[in-house]
């Protein structure tokens, strides 16, 4: 008898409760990601149009006339590409460094803080910078500066990531190739690319889909024009300040084509992503689990 | 395709394999190769402070340090320039989307790392992944669209009915934008950080203390409050810290909706002024004001400052924590 009644104290229903909050959280949590999608949704779909993805702007544009964001979705292509590109050249080896090199030694875990430190910098910081840095260089808000202000935006994010899963491959591996006689480069030329290749791939597509939706670090350093850039010294749009700068329209036209071009980024980040996850699941069956 | 590779560079490895010394050497070549690249980063993070600092020296010249953060005045025409107001609207909106993502991410983590199936974990993994992977932006357009007018037509409402009397629920502006809609905004980017560092945290808690509290009759909570988070409780503030330092910087999204008017905000619902707005707003423009651009460097400068303490330290406990496991 005293034993049933236990079953009901206080505690349990203490638990019953936080359990339940515990899942309204996680329910806040999932509905506010439906509901931002949902919006964008909503309000970008009725202005979404061929004509939107595949025209520049034409004459009187802003004032709700005829045209499209061809230039922003190529010049955000362009900026993403070769950002990412340049990131990857110098996050590859320092990730293969910190395995095969440094492991967890003192240094390795001061170039990891400092890369945390470095994904920590917001990306309004690292364009100020690059534009005083270009004003000193007598550089113009052009193509190539944007391209490098996002590689210092991605550099740690890709980093961190492929730094990340390349700790957890197992070392038996590594172990496995240095008793057989391998330098260090080998293993990590050799082995530790091929083993780690999705994780790899899937850093750098995250910092791809980071760097394309970033506005604050091309804000200044990357401007902003109707054309399509042809050389890397042209200035060029971009995706999010596309819809930042539509959205800051007092015409209700060109309001609505900035709620469009939000889902056309909301679309190209979500296919970046998931693209991302399809691919590193599918080139996973190829590692040595 | 993977496995023909395979051979052909196995069978192309046995038929030409260098020499040991020369193959020494360029595993020496690549040791310093890589450790130069590897400079970069280290490097970055003193460039990018010292070229602030330089830019922004004439300004810190001029003006003692007093005057430029506890000024009230800005009017660069003038050569005032206060940057109290940008500083404490930066720290409104962040103390604000702070403090509204904190409980839901900790009680989300807990339950993730703690209760949930692994079927539960899979489905809310890639929610948390497409709320990181959503760009800023949109985040504005998002709450332009939504929590401007929801904060204008509901919350505001009912805060005027109901806690209009204490100072820092007072309705003074109609619009709606304003530091809690920023809040709001911050708060559900930030979240999917939050999350899944808690989450990392609490998984380093050794299984063993678990089983040892459940088995002599702790309920889960019970041995989550008393056994779980005393253990990480460091780290959990440490993500806390984290997470806000992410929100000090948020510039576009914050800017879209926070209003951008440079008072002094002493309720949730004025508007603000935060300094990645300040900057991104005038950054680039009017640089024929003397001494503006230098100002706007030396508002960067003072962000960049503060971020870094916050980053250097929640990353410091979070590497002992992460670590240990």
């Amino acid at each position: 008898m005293k034993f049933k009644k236990k079953h009901f104290e206080r505690r349990h229903i203490i638990e019953f409760s936080v359990k339940s909050i515990m899942r309204l959280a996680l329910f806040i949590v999932a509905g506010a990601l439906g509901l931002i999608l949902w919006t964008i949704i909503s309000r970008g779909l009725p202005s979404l149009s061929w004509e939107m993805v595949s025209q520049v702007p034409q004459g009187g544009y802003y004032m709700g006339k005829g045209g499209g964001i061809l230039n922003a979705i190529i010049g955000s292509a362009y900026l993403a590409t070769g950002g990412t590109i340049l990131a990857m050249l110098l996050s590859v080896p320092i990730a293969l460094y910190l395995k095969a090199y440094l492991g967890t030694s003192k240094w390795g875990e001061y170039v990891r803080l400092s890369l945390d430190v470095l994904w920590g910098i917001p990306s309004i910081v690292y364009g100020a910078f690059g534009f005083a840095l270009m004003i000193l260089l007598g550089m113009r808000a052009s193509l190539l500066a944007g391209i490098i202000v996002l590689a210092l935006v991605e550099l740690p994010i890709m980093t961190r990531a492929m730094d990340e899963v390349i700790r957890r491959m197992p070392v038996d591996l590594e172990h496995a190739a240095l008793a057989l006689g391998s330098t260090k480069f080998e293993v990590a030329i050799n082995i530790i690319t091929r083993q780690m290749l999705p994780g790899i791939i899937t850093a750098i597509l995250l910092a791809f889909g980071r760097g394309i939706g970033d506005a604050a670090s091309v804000l200044f350093t990357a401007g902003y024009t109707d054309r399509i850039p042809t050389s890397l010294m042209n200035p060029t749009a971009s995706l999010p300040l596309a819809v930042f700068f539509q959205l800051g329209s007092p015409y209700p036209e060109v309001r609505e084509r900035g709620y469009a071009a939000a889902l056309i980024l909301t679309i190209v980040v979500l296919l970046v992503s998931f693209g991302s996850r399809w691919l590193s699941a599918r080139l996973n069956r190829y590692t040595i689990k | 395709m993977s496995e023909i590779e395979f051979t052909q560079i196995k069978t192309e490895g046995r038929l030409s394999r260098p020499s040991t010394p020369s193959r020494a050497r360029t595993d020496r070549a690549a040791q310093r190769t890589f450790f130069i690249i590897t400079l970069v980063p280290v490097a970055l993070i003193i460039i990018v402070a010292a070229a602030l600092v330089v830019r922004s020296y004439p300004i810190l010249n001029s003006y003692s340090l007093s005057d430029l953060l506890l000024g009230e005045t800005w009017r660069p025409n003038n050569g005032e320039f206060g940057f109290r107001p940008f500083i404490l609207g930066t720290l409104w909106v962040t103390t604000v989307g702070v403090l509204l993502a904190v409980p839901p991410c900790l009680l989300v983590s807990i339950y993730l790392a703690e209760y949930a199936h692994n079927r539960t974990r899979t489905f809310a993994k890639p929610i948390l992944d497409v709320l990181a992977a959503i760009p800023p932006v949109v985040y504005g357009v998002w709450g332009l669209l939504s929590i401007v007018p929801f904060v204008d037509d509901v919350l505001a409402p009912l805060s005027d009915r109901w806690l209009g009397s204490i100072s820092i629920f007072a309705v003074t502006q109609p619009t709606g934008f304003g530091i809690l809609a920023g809040g709001i905004v911050l708060a559900v980017m930030i979240a999917p950080l939050i999350i899944s560092v808690i989450f990392e945290v609490l998984s380093t808690v050794p299984n063993d203390l678990r089983h040892a509290s459940l088995a002599v009759g702790a309920t889960k909570w019970q041995t989550i409050r008393t056994v779980v988070l005393p253990q990480v409780l460091p780290g959990i503030v440490a993500a806390i810290v984290l997470g806000a330092s992410r929100a000090l910087g948020e510039t576009i999204a914050v800017l879209m909706v926070v209003g951008n008017v440079p008072n002094i905000p002493t309720s949730v619902f004025d508007t603000a002024y935060p300094l990645p707005a300040l900057i991104a707003n005038n950054y680039g423009e009017m640089m024929s004001i003397p001494l503006y651009d230098a100002a706007l460097l030396g508002a960067a400068l003072v962000l960049l400052v503060v971020i870094l303490i916050f980053n250097i330290l929640s990353t410091l406990v979070l590497q002992r924590f992460l670590r240990r496991s």
